[in-house]
Order: C-alpha cells, then sequence, then structure tokens
C-alpha cells in the first residue's frame, strides 16, 4: 500500500525539495532555490517521483486483460519505430532492390498492423471502462490526439512507400485534402515533404505524445472501477460527473 | 496553489481497495519481446505489399490511344487536372464548398500547374533537338492563335473516338488537325522511351523530390484507374483503406471510407468536403467524450465494465456478504 499509495506528493502536493525551504550543500542556512530551472524540477518531482514511474504495487483490479493493451501498442511502437530507422537510414528505395530491406518493411508493416490493433483496443477498453473519470480528462485527450495523429503518420508512411500503393492513395487523398485547403501546404504527391514529415516531424510528435500520455497515467495512476467510486472522507464523491 | 483545486492523494483514492505486486518493466519486456516474435512470424511468412508503381512509360506502352487522349486532353485543357482549381490552377472543375464555406478557394493557388505546358509542350521543347519536324510543328502550334489551336485540337479530341493502333501508332481518320498530330506522335515516343517521366520532374533544381506532376497527369488518364479498379482500390470498393494483394491496409480509415459509400454523400459533388467536415465534428466528438452527456454515460449504461473489472466486483460482493 505503501509504494502505490504512499504517493501523495505525486498527486499535487508539494516536493519536499527544491522550491522550498531546505539546506544548503554548505550546511548554511535553508536557502530557497529559484528560477525556472528550479521551478522546472519542482513541478517534475511534485508530480512524478521515481515510485510513480516506476511502481512495483498496483490496484488489484490492473490484473484485468484490459491493461495489457496499452503496454502492447507501445511494445509494438517500439518495433515500428526501431524498423523505421532501419528503413530511414538504408534510404528510401532500399527495401524494393533488397531482400534483407524487404523483410525490415515488412517487420515496420506488421508492426504498424499491431500498432493500431491495440491501439484500438486500449481506446475501447478505457472508453468502456469510462477511463476519464476522477480528474482523467486530459489523459483520455492526449490519448485522442495520439490516435488521431498516429493515423496521419501512417498514412504519410503509405505515401512515402513509392510503389503503386503510394501513387493511388497520393492521388485519391488529395482531393479531400485540397476540398479542405490544406493540400497547397501539405501536397501529399510531394514525396520530399511527405518522406521529412513521416521520418521526422511525426514521429517525434508521436513519441513526446506517447511520453506525455503516459506521464499523465502513472501521475494519477489508473481510474477506480465503475461502481466501486472514489469518496472523500467528507462523504463526497470526487468524482466529476462521468460514470460512477 | 490554495486557488487551485486539491488533487486526491493515491493512497486516500484507492482507500479499500487491495495492492498486489505489479513488475511495469517485466510487463514491458515481456510484451516487447512477445510483439517482436509475432511480427517477425508473420513479416517471415505473409512479407509486405509491394506492387511497382506506374510509369507513364508503362502507360504509353500499354494503353497509347487513351495516352494521347489524356495528352490531347491536356493540351486541350479539357482534363481534370487542367480545370482542377486550387491549389493547382485558376479554374474551377474540382472545386468543392459548403455553401459559402470555400476553404479550397480561400487557400489559393500554391502548386502552380499548367497542364498544357507542363505535361506536353515543355517536355516536348525539350525533345526537339535533331527533330526538325517535331520543332517546325511545335512553332506552328505556338505560333497559331487560341481559336485556331482549339480548332485544331476539338477536331483531334473528335476524331481520336475512333483512333485505332496502326503499326503501333495511333492513327485518326484524316481532318483538319493542324501540326497536332506530330505533337502526339513525338510525345508518345518520348514517353515509351521513359523519357516524359524525367522530364515531368524536372525543374531549376538538380535534386527533384516533388511528383506533383506526373502523378497528375498519370490521374487524367484511364489506365492508372484501370490499375486500381484491377486491385480493388477505388472509392466504391472501400479503396481507402485497401492495400494491394490480400493485405490489411489502412483498416483504421474504415470510418472515413464509410461515408463515401452513402448515397446522398459519396455521389455529392462537393463529397469530400462533407466527409472531411462529417470527421472532424466526429474527432472533436471522440476529444471531447469526457465532456458529452450521454456519450459519457454510455459504459455505465451498457455494462462491458463487469467484463473488464470482473474479478474486483466479485470481490466487492464478497466483501459485502462478510
Amino acid at each position: 500500500m505503501s509504494e502505490a499509495g504512499g504517493m501523495g506528493s505525486g498527486a499535487g502536493a508539494p516536493p519536499p525539495a527544491a522550491g522550498s525551504s531546505g539546506s544548503s550543500s554548505t550546511g548554511s542556512p535553508a536557502v530557497r532555490d529559484t528560477g525556472w530551472t528550479a521551478a522546472v524540477r519542482s513541478r517534475l518531482e511534485g508530480r512524478l517521483p521515481l515510485e510513480e514511474v516506476l511502481p512495483t504495487r498496483q490496484p488489484a483490479f490492473v490484473g484485468s486483460w484490459v491493461y495489457v493493451f496499452g503496454v502492447v501498442t507501445i511494445a509494438a511502437l517500439v518495433w515500428v519505430l526501431v524498423s523505421g530507422t532501419v528503413l530511414a537510414f538504408m534510404g528510401a528505395a532500399w527495401w524494393h532492390t533488397s531482400n534483407l530491406g524487404h523483410f525490415f518493411n515488412s517487420i515496420h508493416f506488421w508492426s504498424v498492423q499491431m500498432f493500431f490493433i491495440f491501439m484500438v483496443l486500449h481506446l475501447w477498453g478505457q472508453y468502456w471502462g469510462a477511463g476519464w473519470r476522477d480528474g482523467r480528462a486530459k489523459t483520455w485527450m492526449v490519448g485522442v490526439v495520439l490516435f488521431l495523429v498516429s493515423i496521419v503518420t501512417a498514412f504519410t508512411g503509405y505515401l512515402v512507400q513509392q510503389n503503386f500503393d503510394s501513387q493511388w492513395i497520393a492521388v485519391n487523398a488529395k482531393d479531400a485534402i485540397n476540398a479542405s485547403g490544406l493540400g497547397g501546404f501539405f501536397n501529399v504527391l510531394n514525396f520530399g515533404q511527405m518522406y521529412g514529415i513521416h521520418v521526422m516531424l511525426f514521429p517525434i510528435a508521436l513519441t513526446l505524445l506517447v511520453v506525455l500520455h503516459i506521464v499523465q497515467v502513472r501521475s494519477r495512476g489508473v481510474v477506480r472501477p465503475i461502481g466501486d467510486p472514489y469518496v472523500a472522507d467528507t462523504g463526497a464523491s470526487a468524482s466529476t460527473g462521468a460514470p460512477q | 496553489m490554495s486557488a487551485r483545486r486539491p488533487k486526491i492523494d493515491k493512497a486516500d483514492y484507492y482507500r479499500g481497495i487491495r495492492m498486489t505486486p505489479y513488475d511495469l518493466i517485466k510487463e514491458i519486456a515481456i510484451a516487447t519481446v512477445g510483439i517482436l516474435v509475432v511480427v517477425l512470424i508473420l513479416s517471415a511468412v505473409l512479407s509486405s505489399p509491394d506492387v511497382p508503381s506506374a510509369t507513364i512509360q508503362a502507360w504509353a506502352k500499354s494503353d497509347p490511344v487513351d495516352f494521347v487522349t489524356t495528352a490531347a486532353g491536356e493540351l486541350s485543357s479539357q482534363t481534370i487536372t487542367a480545370q482542377y482549381g486550387p491549389p493547382y490552377t485558376t479554374g474551377s472543375g474540382s472545386v468543392q464548398s459548403i455553401g459559402p464555406i470555400e476553404p479550397q478557394v480561400w487557400a489559393g493557388v500554391h502548386v502552380a500547374v499548367n497542364a498544357a505546358l507542363d505535361f506536353v509542350l515543355q517536355p516536348l521543347s525539350q525533345a526537339t533537338v535533331g527533330d526538325q519536324t517535331l520543332a517546325s510543328g511545335l512553332t506552328t502550334f505556338n505560333d497559331a492563335s487560341a481559336a485556331q489551336q482549339q480548332k485544331w485540337l476539338a477536331a483531334y479530341n473528335q476524331a481520336l473516338g475512333s483512333a485505332k493502333l496502326v503499326s503501333n501508332e495511333v492513327s485518326v481518320p484524316s481532318g483538319d488537325y493542324g501540326p497536332v498530330p506530330v505533337l502526339m506522335s513525338r510525345l508518345l515516343v518520348l514517353a515509351r522511351s521513359g523519357g516524359l517521366d524525367a522530364l515531368l520532374l524536372t525543374s531549376d533544381h538538380f535534386y527533384q523530390t516533388d511528383y506533383s506532376k506526373p502523378l497528375l497527369f498519370l490521374s487524367d488518364g484511364g489506365y492508372f484507374r484501370g490499375l486500381a479498379q484491377a486491385q480493388d482500390l477505388t472509392g466504391t470498393q472501400w479503396g481507402m483503406m485497401n492495400e494491394t494483394g490480400r493485405y490489411p491496409g489502412q483498416a483504421w480509415l474504415w470510418l472515413f471510407t464509410l461515408w463515401y459509400q452513402v448515397p446522398a454523400i459519396g455521389s455529392a459533388s462537393n463529397a469530400d468536403l462533407l466527409v472531411v467536415v462529417v470527421m472532424t465534428i466526429l474527432s472533436l466528438g471522440l476529444l471531447l467524450v469526457p465532456f458529452i452527456p450521454g456519450v459519457r454515460d454510455i459504459p455505465r449504461w451498457i455494462p462491458v465494465h463487469k467484463l473488464i473489472w470482473r474479478q474486483h466486483y466479485k470481490s466487492m460482493a464478497r466483501r459485502t456478504r462478510a
């Protein structure tokens, strides 16, 4: 209980070190650290102590299969990034001319399929468990943004395969993107632009969002089951109006 | 600090809930290895799709009549690309709007394409070396008035309706077509050699990464669509989420594709914009689920959570009985 439960500071209480009074390294009277660095350190330490990042105890209900989907999604993303790095390193056309390259492309392809399968299962799991309750709406929203960014990332991946699929998808997708007024700025027929976006910008965005999502999950912990709501000491529910 | 809503202490939040040992790193390691094994097996057994890209050369070789018909259409500004509108041209052929809402027009032309010049005249002008007939034909065409050019092209386009392939050349009945047959004949030769694929990529830069022009030219012809149809990739075949071969494509686009199958939307002249608007609204809805009454209550009304937390509810029931 003390590990997962003793995370009170992680839930918002001010941290004991930076940003508050304490002893300096010289043993002189307490000096309050100030500045941007101290503020960021204080916030990080307050919101995400190590026992939150790497928990060794969890509520028993986390034993449900539904909690596996999120972890497996991240596992698939690892192989998407690894195989994508190899493909990017060897050049855009490598996989068309090399058996090894084609195999790495297959790994990339199937990792992406796994990534989406488990991400959608994770999303549905969180929906049916109303995972946004008790102040977790932002976690849900970042997850949805992740889902949408993933779709665009995969889409740009299909555009830079340099084969018939790429050509056909680009030619068809352009009409919807042009109709929305974005076609001149996000030109799906421009291989160079799509390649840069696919191998650089979107993977960075995706990774940062995943990190943010994990931090959100770890800092608040998993939501209690529906029908077994948190009841504060005052006897009032702390829920936000979502299903109990 | 005092103005902020106090956050719930986790020890307090999980009050009454049994805590169990948990090994996050082990779980991640097992999941990572497990996924790798599955992915390696799928990759080794099923591989991945890679149908070679279509080329203008292959088009000109396998369907020269379609190629010449499309090229003549570009020259007379009768194709989809020639009349498209923003971001390619100032036309309005493919401009979509919902009432006064016209984001396509508002955005303007950013990838300028002159179909006649970029797809036909410019490549031909680069192939005139040693070909006096072509050079003369180009001069005649360029020096002619716009009305005369259109007269030749209208007659030629009509004649293409009864075109035949004779000695591997596109032959049309005799008529007053001016230099157009020469231009088309030379463009066909250029395309068959593979030269047009390269010439459509040329600009004033050495490096080329923008395939807008060759793709737009390809998409104006029937050949390209025919290849897609053979692979079940067209819109009416749920093509947006399909992939060549028997592979899963972008299955996650099923909802986007679904709207095109609805006759009222799929047959509308502004279908793409309608689908974009619908999907934007639905995406915002998904994003804001926690705040939408009714939608956020469905998980309570339909008790899927009884399956998710089955063990927890059993233990709750046991505690209650005790």
